[in-house]
């Protein structure tokens, strides 16, 4: 993935200071909430959601266990239609390609519209390296340009930003990016939208190259679709000559049929909107209509690696429509750069470390970014049992076992950093073990009681710091129930 | 019937008293409840931090101790949920790992007959009044584990609505975690506090003088939050409240 975010600190560190900080937790506060309330009611109007969802699950698990069969299908398609295919192993080669397909054209400007894959490879910088300046099309994803900033959410990167902020990052940055911002630019969402549509349009009508990625890529058909709110991907997917599509190997689905299911789904999980207002299809190339170049850049990225795991694989299933963001207690107070991925919320706390590997500080905290509330799986069209692979994966950390990197068979050593915890886990397994030693323990605990303190040293002092422990009883319920014959004596 | 009462470590050690209600309550509507020894803790603290093979002689223990029972009865819904949603997914994992089925074997027939409490009085005692007086303002916080792994429902809010004298009031955001979630309250200290601390004002909005929930973990956090806060409010299992009566009440 992406080098944009290494060194990042571990999560409990990173979130700490977006706890802290009232401005954004009043932000995304306001911004999950709203968007909460209408996601469930416009789920709520769908009688067979349920079916929907299970639906959406079998498709995507169906397709993944037979996805070398349909990604040659695409291929196939593609190229039949005019486009041309290109694989790409790692983010690298993915950029490397891309590079050369615009110097190609010997443009040096490309117009984007919004692509999780092209941040996750950082492919904005790679061609900046190259002499190539990339326009970030999206709404939300100019102002986290223009501020010069990160994402923070998958479907709103800017989410983190209120109107006001909004505003000064016109003002003060569009200029250098092209057209600038009026001078008595207010922050109501019309005259922001407005500044953003004059800016946006020279950059349209100007651009001979165009980068996407998509939602879906159909492979009966080789056709690709995006699905948007505000109509800059259709800009971006019409007026360029020269079209490269960025797109992960699990977006693919293989019938037009199948998209019945997410084209309902995705929508309302996403925006709470029954059909999102654009969508736009497009395959090969079209003479005299579109672009008259079309070049798709299939990315791996550690995406078959993750294919690999039994039990983590099922984050391939994900349709970014980030719901379970939204309803996610810890993404609500975090934010979405504590999770130092693009993918950010619970999602990102599976699908990041299965990417990228849990090597690193951050990644190997990723999957304890979550109190297992269950929030996510509960919300999530797709079913992905986000808690099940959370657990999975911190067992990856704590203990290590067998994994698959870069398509090699591998045995992790359990990350660093994690001897005592395993020690006193082993120690408190083993007394569960032998009831007789659990009950001297308890006994000597309850003994000394009035010794005890009600704050914690060492790591239970992150406990204690905001709350009180409480008091140990006089006796464990087990000696109550021998010296009362459960209650029969006295008491 | 032979019932069983698994009482949990975390309340066998520090909250004796929702043990003693269970049984108070329990012996009310006529079940006998035994409490076998051999018991201790069902590995969910060791599953859900990653040492799911540390938890596994605990699930092999579990079944043992209460295998000769027609059902065991737990005043959490979090170990419940380990029992019914994760006993039998360890059982699979081990035998996806070619370790047979011997796993699988050992926890398939405790895993049916586990029932949370509330779960035990409404669906296997068909009661919803247990005869409890509790005169006080109750709000009620559904835990997460009881709300979503094991789809308790309404029977909580309909087994305290049934409570003589007891007020139910609506909390604000119920279906939000409290932040608890076992290790994570401390390898994510301050995301925890903060949404205890939301939990606790949301609940100090409701001017009731009583939190209730079916899960101590989820209480401990939660009163430990108000005690330093200083909110004016007590943290109640639920069993202690449909324990009490009239003749006997629980305070
Ligand atoms: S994991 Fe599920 S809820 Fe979250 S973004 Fe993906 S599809 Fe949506």
């Amino acid at each position: 993935m992406s080098s944009t975010f290494v060194g990042m600190p571990a999560f409990p560190e990173a979130a700490r200071a977006a706890v802290d900080d009232p401005t954004l937790r009043g932000n995304l506060r306001h911004a999950t909430h709203t968007i909460r309330a209408k996601r469930a009611a416009a789920v709520a109007e769908l009688a067979d959601w349920g079916g929907l969802r299970e639906a959406g699950r079998r498709i995507k698990d169906h397709t993944l266990r037979h996805l070398d069969r349909y990604l040659e299908r695409l291929e196939a398609s593609v190229t039949a239609a005019g486009g041309t295919v290109h694989w790409a192993a790692d983010a690298d080669e993915a950029n490397r390609i891309v590079a050369e397909l615009v110097k190609e054209t010997g443009e040096s400007e490309v117009v984007k519209v919004k692509s999780m894959a092209t941040q996750e490879i950082g492919l904005n910088e790679a061609l900046e390296a190259e002499g190539i300046r990339a326009y970030e099309t999206d709404l939300a994803e100019l102002i986290v340009q223009l501020g010069k900033d990160r994402p923070s959410h998958i479907l709103v990167p800017a989410i983190h930003r209120n109107r006001g902020e909004i505003r000064d990052i016109f003002t003060h940055e569009m200029a250098a990016w092209g057209r600038p911002a009026p001078g008595d630019l207010t922050d109501t969402p019309a005259d922001l939208a407005e500044a953003a549509r004059l800016h946006l349009r020279e950059k349209f009508l100007r651009a001979r190259v165009g980068v996407s990625g998509a939602n879906f890529m159909v492979a009966e058909t080789g056709t690709l679709v995006v699905v948007e709110s505000e109509g800059n991907g259709r800009m971006c997917l019409t007026l360029p000559e020269t079209l490269i599509s960025v797109v992960g190997i699990e977006k693919i689905v293989p019938t037009w049929r199948d998209l019945e299911v997410f084209l309902q789904t995705l929508p309302r999980s996403s925006t709470a909107e029954r059909m999102n207002p654009y969508t736009s299809m497009w395959t090969g190339t079209t003479d005299e209509d579109g672009p008259r170049a079309f070049h798709l850049v299939l990315l791996d990225n550690g995406r078959t690696d993750a294919l690999a795991d039994q039990v983590g694989r099922q984050a391939l299933r994900c349709i970014r429509c980030s719901a379970c963001l939204n309803v996610c207690p810890v993404y609500e107070r975090a934010g979405g750069h504590a999770y130092g991925s693009v993918y950010p919320g619970p999602i990102g706390a599976i699908l990041t470390p299965q990417l990228r590997g849990t090597a690193s500080e951050i990644d190997a905290s990723l999957p304890y970014a979550s109190s297992l509330c269950g929030a996510c799986y509960e919300v999530c069209p797709v079913a992905i049992d986000i808690p099940e692979v959370l657990v999975h994966l911190r067992e990856r950390v704590v203990e290590g076992g067998p994994a698959v990197r870069r398509g090699n068979k591998v045995v992790l050593r359990p990350a660093r950093g994690h001897a005592a915890e395993r020690a006193a886990m082993r120690a408190a397994a083993w007394a569960f073990g032998h009831p007789g030693a659990l009950r001297t323990g308890q006994r000597l605990a309850s003994r000394s009681r009035r010794l005890h303190p009600r704050t914690l040293p060492g790591p239970g002092r992150a406990w204690s710091g905001t709350r009180d422990l409480p008091t140990l009883p006089p006796e464990p319920f087990r000696d109550w129930w021998q010296r009362t014959r459960g209650g029969k004596d006295a008491k | 019937m032979r019932v069983a009462l698994f009482l949990t470590c975390v309340n066998d050690t520090l909250y004796p008293e929702t043990g003693k209600a269970v049984v108070k309550l329990l012996t009310r509507l006529g079940v006998e409840v035994e409490f076998p020894m051999g018991q201790t803790c069902c590995g969910q603290a060791h599953y859900n931090t990653g040492y799911r093979h540390e938890a596994e002689p605990l699930a092999r223990r579990f079944a043992e101790v209460f295998r000769e029972y027609d059902a065991i009865v737990t005043p959490s819904g979090s170990c419940g949920a380990m029992v019914r949603e994760l006993y039998p997914r360890m059982g699979e994992r081990a035998r996806a790992e070619g370790r047979g089925d011997s796993l699988a074997r050992t926890v398939a027939p405790v895993v049916p007959r586990t029932y949370e409490l509330t779960e035990f009085l409404v669906d296997v005692l068909g009661v919803t009044d247990v005869g409890a007086w509790y005169p006080h303002t109750v709000t009620y916080h559904p835990t997460c584990h009881g709300l979503r792994s094991l789809g308790l429902g309404d029977r909580p809010r309909r087994l305290l609505a049934a409570v003589r004298g007891l007020d139910l009031v609506e909390l604000p955001g119920a279906d939000e975690c409290c932040g608890f979630g076992g290790t994570f309250a401390v390898k994510n200290a301050a995301v925890s506090a903060a949404m205890g601390t939301d939990k606790v004002r949301n609940a100090e909005s409701t001017g009731a003088d009583v939190l209730c929930a079916a899960d101590n973990s989820c209480l401990m956090h939660i009163g430990g939050t108000m005690s330093r806060l200083k909110v004016d409010m007590r943290p109640v299992h639920l069993a202690e409240i449909l324990a009490g009566t009239e003749e006997d009440p629980s305070l």
